[in-house]
């Protein structure tokens, strides 16, 4: 992998510096099933500051991807506040919602969601396609955070000519080339041995030291052991919010580095 | 996000599912295929039609002596010879619609020019004959009033006779002055008549050679009858802008009055209107041409159906990499153009072949059948505009409904 550049300046201005990025105050959902209500997530307050590198753990249920959602712009809460960035998200409608994820946020998932038959570059420039850039810029914008994350030879594969860390990687790309300030990860390892997994959540804390703020989904203590805070959710609430000395995952790739050769 | 880039999108999701793409415009191909075809032989039959309105001439009647019923003894139509040449005249003077009325008598007979001979219609008329049926000469002149006063020997040729007499190369001013024999009698050629093609009951118009009547009546055909000077035809010619039917009552009560029929007895002439027979052929024929379009119309709407249908299971197959679009930025309007120019690159895309495959068909159809078929430039964009219409119509269902899910929902649809 390629050594990443230094951080780019306008990722975040000074006066966002100041405020948290994420900031939910008594964020609830709910959802009305079968004549009863499941409270997804119960009166939820946390802030989140720029340059914060977030694990949220949880068991299934307890309300960490209903979490994710809301932070990500993809759900609406049904009660409660919430700010990105100092915008007030609750209030916006679905265009609003859409311009929001394009500028602000890139999301990493499980399953890469890339699009099946479609290059590498192509994939990258999604993002890019739906902000109206023009093309030459998308091209050359795509092409660079595709070389970042080191697969700079291989824009014209399609995902199934790609390994999965190859494929997490275009994702990781394609979340990026908006120069978003916050990145959204959902189980982003989920679907990967470890060694690779050790090898996204190297270039995660690369990403997270150039100043992106990165919220990471995950059940798995092994990979939420390399973020600066773990937050535990169960049955809707947050359980437990500490800082947490992150393991260098750089480093820990080193350390695997003799056993495979 | 641009129309360009939205197209490109559109162009790689046709190409990703080709043999569906394929099926599904195939709907449209045929559709739009047919309604060119359809139109095109419509527009042929009623084109012929309009020539053969044309070569007939417009506002004209026709008179025929009728059926009679004399001491039991019926006769069918034109078996008794009830007009006559005083008929015509009082026809032009009286009916004041009228504008000509010109007598004619037809019979057959060989025609010969040297050691060519050929069986033709041979008519006795007098120079408002040419008059009413619009029917110049390319060559000669017309009667001149003494040879229609005291039977002149003189020809006026139809094309086909010419042809038939003199043959294909010979220009038509050098039969002029010749000498031909009808029934032993030799008349000179003084003119040829335009070509005229072919009439509403498919009969060779051009074959025919024209004399004055009274050279018919005496010394071709020997017709003499008394002085009644009966003729076998009366062709009429309305004044235009005079109204048709109060021209055929006029005509119908004079002659009623000439032959003295009596209140209730029936009339023993026939009057066909033939501009307005033809105008009801001309109709008749339209009614066609738009109904087999309507048919054919039928088919691409069903054809639209079939893109509705294989869009909305696009949508369902789909709906992960719409909730992703969705995430990184896309609008619902971004979504809806998505689909929606899916749709109508489908149906445009169709709508071009099924225009080159309609054009074909119906030159196969005209040569196979024999039938004269027009193609119409306006038909052709009639049929391509509707086809693209029917993709945005049937495409915006299915586009609207991916354009409304939410995108928590289309992301982790399995």
């Amino acid at each position: 992998m390629e050594p990443l550049s230094p951080s780019e300046p306008g990722t975040a201005n000074v006066l966002e510096v100041l405020q948290p990025l994420i900031r939910c105050e008594s964020l609830a959902k709910r959802y009305e099933v079968g004549g009863g209500t499941v409270h997804a997530l119960r009166e939820l307050s946390l802030s989140v500051m720029p340059g914060e590198f977030v694990a949220v753990m949880g068991p299934s249920g307890s309300g960490k991807s209903t979490f994710m959602n809301l932070v990500g712009c993809l759900d609406q809460p049904t009660s409660g506040r919430y700010w990105l960035a100092g915008e007030p998200v609750d209030s916006m409608n679905r265009d609003q919602l859409a311009a929001i994820r394009n500028r602000r946020i890139g999301f990493v998932f499980q399953q890469f969601n890339l699009l099946p038959r479609t290059t590498a570059q192509d994939n990258v420039e999604l993002p890019l396609l739906y902000a109206g850039v023009p093309r030459a810029e998308r091209h050359a914008r795509a092409l660079r955070r595709l070389q970042q994350v080191g697969l700079g030879e291989r824009l014209d594969h399609h995902p199934a000519q790609l390994s999965g860390g190859q494929q997490q990687r275009v994702a990781i790309a394609r979340a990026l080339v908006n120069d978003p300030q916050l990145i959204l990860a959902d189980e982003p390892t989920g679907a990967l041995d470890s060694r690779t997994s050790i090898e996204v959540m190297a270039l995660l804390q690369a990403l997270n030291r150039e100043g992106i703020t990165i919220v990471l989904v995950t059940h798995e203590a092994d990979v939420a052991a390399f973020a600066s805070r773990i937050i535990s959710f169960k049955d809707g609430r947050v359980v437990r919010d500490a800082a947490n000395d992150p393991l260098d995952a750089a480093a820990a790739l080193a350390a695997l580095e003799p056993a495979e050769g | 996000m641009d129309l360009l880039s939205t197209f490109r999108i559109a162009l790689r999701a046709l190409r990703t599912n080709l043999l569906r793409s394929m099926l599904t415009m195939l709907g449209i191909i045929i559709g739009v295929a047919a309604v060119i075809a359809m139109i095109a032989v419509g527009k042929g039959a009623q084109t012929r039609v309009e020539e053969q309105v044309r070569s007939l001439g417009s506002n004209v009647m026709v008179l025929w002596p009728s059926s009679n019923n004399t001491g039991g003894v019926r006769s069918g139509t034109g078996g008794v010879q009830t007009l006559t040449e005083d008929d015509a005249r009082a026809i032009a003077l009286e009916v004041s619609e009228v504008m000509f009325a010109a007598p004619t008598h037809r019979a057959s007979a060989q025609v010969v020019f040297g050691n060519q001979n050929w069986f033709a219609a041979v008519y006795g008329v007098n120079n408002d004959f040419f008059d009413v049926r619009e029917w110049p000469l390319v060559a000669g002149r017309s009667f001149e009033p003494g040879e229609l006063a005291s039977s002149g020997k003189v020809i006026i040729l139809g094309q086909t006779v010419a042809r038939q007499l003199f043959g294909e190369d010979t220009p038509f001013e050098e039969m002029i002055d010749r000498t031909v024999r009808v029934r032993k009698v030799p008349l000179v050629v003084i003119g040829v008549a335009e070509r005229k093609g072919q009439s509403a009951v498919g009969q060779d118009q051009d074959d025919a050679v024209f004399v004055p009547l009274s050279t018919a009546r005496t010394r071709l055909f020997g017709i003499v009858q008394g002085k009644l000077r009966r003729i076998n035809s009366i062709w009429v010619k309305v004044q235009p802008g005079e109204d048709m039917k109060a021209a055929e009552d006029g005509i119908r009560t004079l002659l009623r009055q000439r032959h003295k029929l009596a209140p209730g007895q029936d009339d023993d002439f026939t009057l066909r209107n033939l501009t307005e027979i033809m105008q009801a052929q001309e109709a008749a024929s339209k009614a066609m041409t738009a109904l087999l379009a309507a048919i054919a119309s039928v088919s691409l709407l069903v054809g639209g159906i079939g893109i509705m249908n294989i869009m909305l299971v696009s949508v369902t197959e789909r709906t992960r990499e719409i909730g992703l679009r969705m995430a990184v930025g896309a609008r619902g309007g971004d979504i809806l153009s998505q689909f929606l120019v899916e749709a109508v690159t489908l149906s445009c895309i169709g709508g071009a072949i099924g225009v080159a495959l309609g054009i074909v068909a119906a030159q196969l159809v005209g040569n196979s059948a024999g039938w004269q078929v027009q193609i119409e430039p306006r038909s052709v964009l009639l049929a391509f505009g509707f086809a693209a219409l029917i993709g945005i119509f049937f495409g915006f269902y299915p586009a609207r409904k991916a354009s409304k899910l939410e995108p928590i929902d289309a992301l982790r649809y399995e």
